[in-house]
């Protein structure tokens, strides 16, 4: 078979012409005459050892010889007998057997002890914005709990009229609010600030995922108890776990009502690993503000100074210096497939998709190259694009089978462009950890493997 | 509800000033349009959760503690962790390291400008006394957190501080002295908000963002190389990735427990499209595991690794059959057998030290 720009497919056995429609037939041709693959090649000369064979043809659907696919010859079981019965599973249904390699997995040697620890969603296998509950990432600092709400309590004290004592069952009174919000680590990406450390997706950026959280917003419980909004310009926001762990967070983010106090995820309660019964959700800020297990809001007239903002996630600049109360996870974007540690199975169309967002609000566009960053083409954005979530794109891509260095590139609704290495590195150096928001390269090697790089 | 506040204030201001009696009737339903909801926090509820301690030393109680009781504390209860010296990089970053006398004067730690210094300690990093104070106090020993009294706050935080040199051996930290110790912290000059990344106009900081790329789409850079990439021997590193892959799917997972064929494409590099899903274990679980976490012997113990002590299954190697040896060593504690970091003696009740002794002696088998 052969296709408008001349490859040869085993794979897809109807007309490719017609898969592609008219600008993509256009975009392939143009691309492949402009000298890309030539500067590509070159490129990763140094890379890729061994000379390029003829291409083996992969033949995962090849027309039959005789007869046909025994998958469609032979009926199966499933079409044969008889299937299960309704509320199998004990009530709550599960994934597939077959989707047991989608799960949240932690980076060997990261951490010494997985109470203290990190597990990474699947980016490469997930669809849309949603992140499925079980595969949210877990960053855990003293380990999880699975606490009886009846026995819950959620306290507001400091520069308040009536310091208040809340139940779950008065919080779940109250008026709520439905919302879509990523929630990123703050040391997502954090090992790549160097150089490439990681395989996959997976582990350069699985501790973000998405979900549509409901709750009260904190405005309505801080008014309730009579919070004193001019001179209370902080906020302290403490865990009921081990670790009691705890956050400055500025009033006026608090007073735009984006803030939430949240019992709901995705339709039910909250994960216990992410915070049941009760848990802050905080839009546009790294994910260690979210308390898990909220069980007080102090309302005070200067920053905490807490654990995990004067000795953790602070940014190391070069002279020295750490920038404190760095909250905000800027504009960011990463293609999820093809991505690091997968195989393109064979040469032709593929859908390259991704995710994009900003903790500044909106995402406004993306733009996708697979030259390494000289050419770029802009993305299709799926719906729903909402502020502080997670946005999808696609982009039409036909492989040539030739090397390709695929990339993508976030603009937020403020006109901010996500940064490259060289942006990031010569504004920061390459020591501050936390909030590396750089483009993301992937190589597709000629084999078809792909690669986690970093390009200069 | 934002909306009520701008509304009702000025509502309730009027309604005040020309019906002066109703004022008192109406204050509560003007107080909370969600009558019902919430009731008054007692003062003993307060003192029992409102733990924290601000910079400015808000919230820190009455008492004291010398250098020479906080080393007693500290090697009971924080050296299985931290190491004698809070040096230890064995479970968590080292605490104590890398601050000078110099920096006691200047309070910036000038190793934090050297690229090539290996690793921040705590004692780099943090810029004040009540941050170590507070995070002691609320979250530590690790498995038993808020069990140290004020006191005892005070003694660990002063031989933590002892070890920096940021007060002598045989100081007293007290709440009248911890501010003139906030004078003496090495990093307490470090910190800076000059950024754009507060979510608030509370610090004044940068006006723009600090990277400032553009959105050029055409001939954007002369030539893109691949600066860096992970070397082949860390192909399977994180273990076998077409097993983190979906079994279906435009792509699928490298094989990486193969070696990479780097001449063809998908000659043998991609997983199998159709693999018999893994049947979840169905033979019993030990008991042991689960007391294992109960106890928490897997903050110091990990199956297949050394972590602080050593695993499972050296221990299981080495006293294959001897559950009384084990159960006696579990519930006395000890030192020196597998390295100088001390295990402390175990207070779990002593059926389930004999299931865990039992379970080790058996061969620790998962």
């Amino acid at each position: 078979m052969h296709t408008s720009d001349g490859i040869q497919s085993g794979r897809i056995q109807k007309a490719p012409e017609n898969f592609l429609d008219r600008e993509g037939i256009r975009t392939v041709t143009a691309e492949s005459k402009n000298g890309r693959r030539h500067f590509i090649r070159q490129a990763f000369a140094a890379a890729a050892a061994g000379a390029a064979a003829p291409m083996a043809l992969a033949q995962g659907n090849p027309v039959p010889t005789e007869g046909g696919d025994t998958n469609i010859l032979n009926l199966p079981e499933h079409s044969t007998g008889l299937g299960q019965g309704v509320a199998s599973n004990g009530g709550y249904g599960v994934p597939s057997q077959f989707e047991s390699n989608v799960q949240r997995r932690q980076s060997p040697g990261l951490t010494q002890t997985t109470q203290a620890s990190v597990s990474f969603a699947p980016l490469q296998s997930l669809f849309g914005i949603v992140t499925p509950s079980g595969l949210h990432f877990e960053r855990h600092h003293q380990g999880w709990w699975d606490i009886d709400p009846s026995k819950h309590r959620f306290m507001i004290n400091g520069m308040v009229k009536t310091p208040k004592v809340f139940t779950m069952d008065e919080i779940m009174r109250l008026p709520s609010v439905s919302r879509f919000h990523f929630i990123e680590c703050g040391a997502n990406t954090a090992v790549e600030w160097g150089n490439v450390a990681v395989p996959t997706v997976q582990y350069t950026h699985g501790m973000i995922s998405c979900s549509e959280f409901t709750g009260v917003p904190l405005i309505t419980l801080l008014e309730i108890a009579g919070a004193d909004l001019q001179n209370g310009k902080f906020i302290l926001a403490e865990g009921g776990d081990g670790s009691s762990m705890t956050r400055t967070i500025p009033m006026s983010l608090i007073t735009s009502g984006e803030v939430l106090v949240a019992y709901g995820q995705n339709g039910e309660m909250l994960r216990p690993e992410n915070g049941y019964p009760l848990r802050l959700v905080v839009p546009g800020v790294q994910g260690v503000s979210w308390i898990k297990y909220l069980r007080r809001i102090e309302v005070g007239d200067m920053p905490y100074a807490a654990k995990d903002e004067a000795v953790h996630y602070m940014d190391l600049m070069p002279d020295g210096q750490h920038r404190q109360y760095t909250n905000i996870q800027e504009c960011k974007s990463v293609v999820t497939t093809p991505s690091g540690g997968q195989v393109l199975l064979d040469k032709g169309f593929y859908n390259i998709t991704g995710l994009a967002w900003s903790g500044r609000g909106k995402i406004q566009k993306v733009d996708v190259s697979v030259d390494g960053g000289r050419n770029w083409r802009t993305a299709r954005l799926e719906t729903p694009v909402l502020s502080k979530a997670l946005t999808r794109f696609n982009i039409d891509w036909v492989w040539d089978g030739k090397p390709a260095i695929i990339q993508s590139r976030a603009t937020d609704d403020t006109g901010f462009v996500q940064p490259t290495y060289k942006h990031l590195r010569a504004a920061r150096g390459t020591r501050s950890i936390y909030h590396n928001n750089a483009i993301q390269s992937w190589l597709v090697q000629e084999n078809g493997e792909v690669k986690n790089v970093q390009v200069s | 509800m934002s909306k009520f506040r701008k509304v009702a204030f000025p509502f309730v201001l009027i309604v005040a000033s020309f019906v002066a009696l109703c004022a008192a009737s109406v204050a509560h339903a003007q107080s909370t349009p969600y009558p019902g909801v919430g009731r008054l926090a007692t003062a003993k509820e307060i003192a029992a959760w409102d733990i924290d301690v601000r910079p400015d030393f808000k919230g820190l109680p009455a008492g004291s503690g010398s250098v020479e009781k906080g080393q007693d504390i500290w090697e009971a209860k924080c050296a299985q962790c931290h190491g004698v010296f809070g040096e230890s990089n064995e479970v968590f970053s080292p605490l104590v390291g890398g601050t000078t006398k110099e920096d006691i004067q200047t309070g910036h730690v000038a190793n934090l400008r050297r690229s090539d210094f290996p690793g921040r300690t705590t004692m780099m990093k943090v810029a004040t006394v009540s941050t170590l104070w507070d995070y002691i106090n609320r979250a530590m020993p690790w498995t038993a957190p808020k069990s140290l009294k004020p006191d005892e706050v005070y003694a660990v935080t002063a031989y933590l501080l002892s070890l920096a040199d940021v007060v002598p051996d045989n100081f007293v930290l007290s709440d009248k002295n911890i501010a003139e110790v906030q004078q003496r912290m090495p990093n307490r000059n470090g910190m800076s908000t000059q950024h754009n990344l507060w979510p608030g106009k509370e610090f004044k900081g940068a006006p723009r963002p600090d990277t400032a790329n553009v959105a050029c789409m055409k001939d954007c850079i002369p030539e893109a190389k691949v600066a860096s990439m992970l070397p082949d021997y860390a192909r399977n590193a994180h273990g076998n990735l077409a097993d983190q892959n979906r079994l279906v799917g435009q792509q699928h997972g490298a094989n990486t427990a193969s070696p990479e064929n780097k001449s063809s494409l998908a000659a043998g590099s991609a997983a199998p499209a159709s693999v018999t899903p893994v049947k979840p274990p169905s033979k019993p679980v030990d008991p042991a595991l689960a007391l294992l976490g109960k106890h928490n012997c897997t903050a110091c113990h990990a199956q297949d690794r050394k972590v602080v002590g050593p695993s499972f299954n050296d221990i299981a190697k080495k006293y294959a059959g001897k559950a009384d040896y084990l159960r006696a060593k579990i519930k006395s504690g000890g030192s020196g057998v597998w390295g100088p970091i001390p295990m402390p003696p175990q207070t779990a009740p002593d059926g389930d030290i004999q299931t865990i002794a039992n379970w080790l002696a058996a061969g620790a088998a998962k």
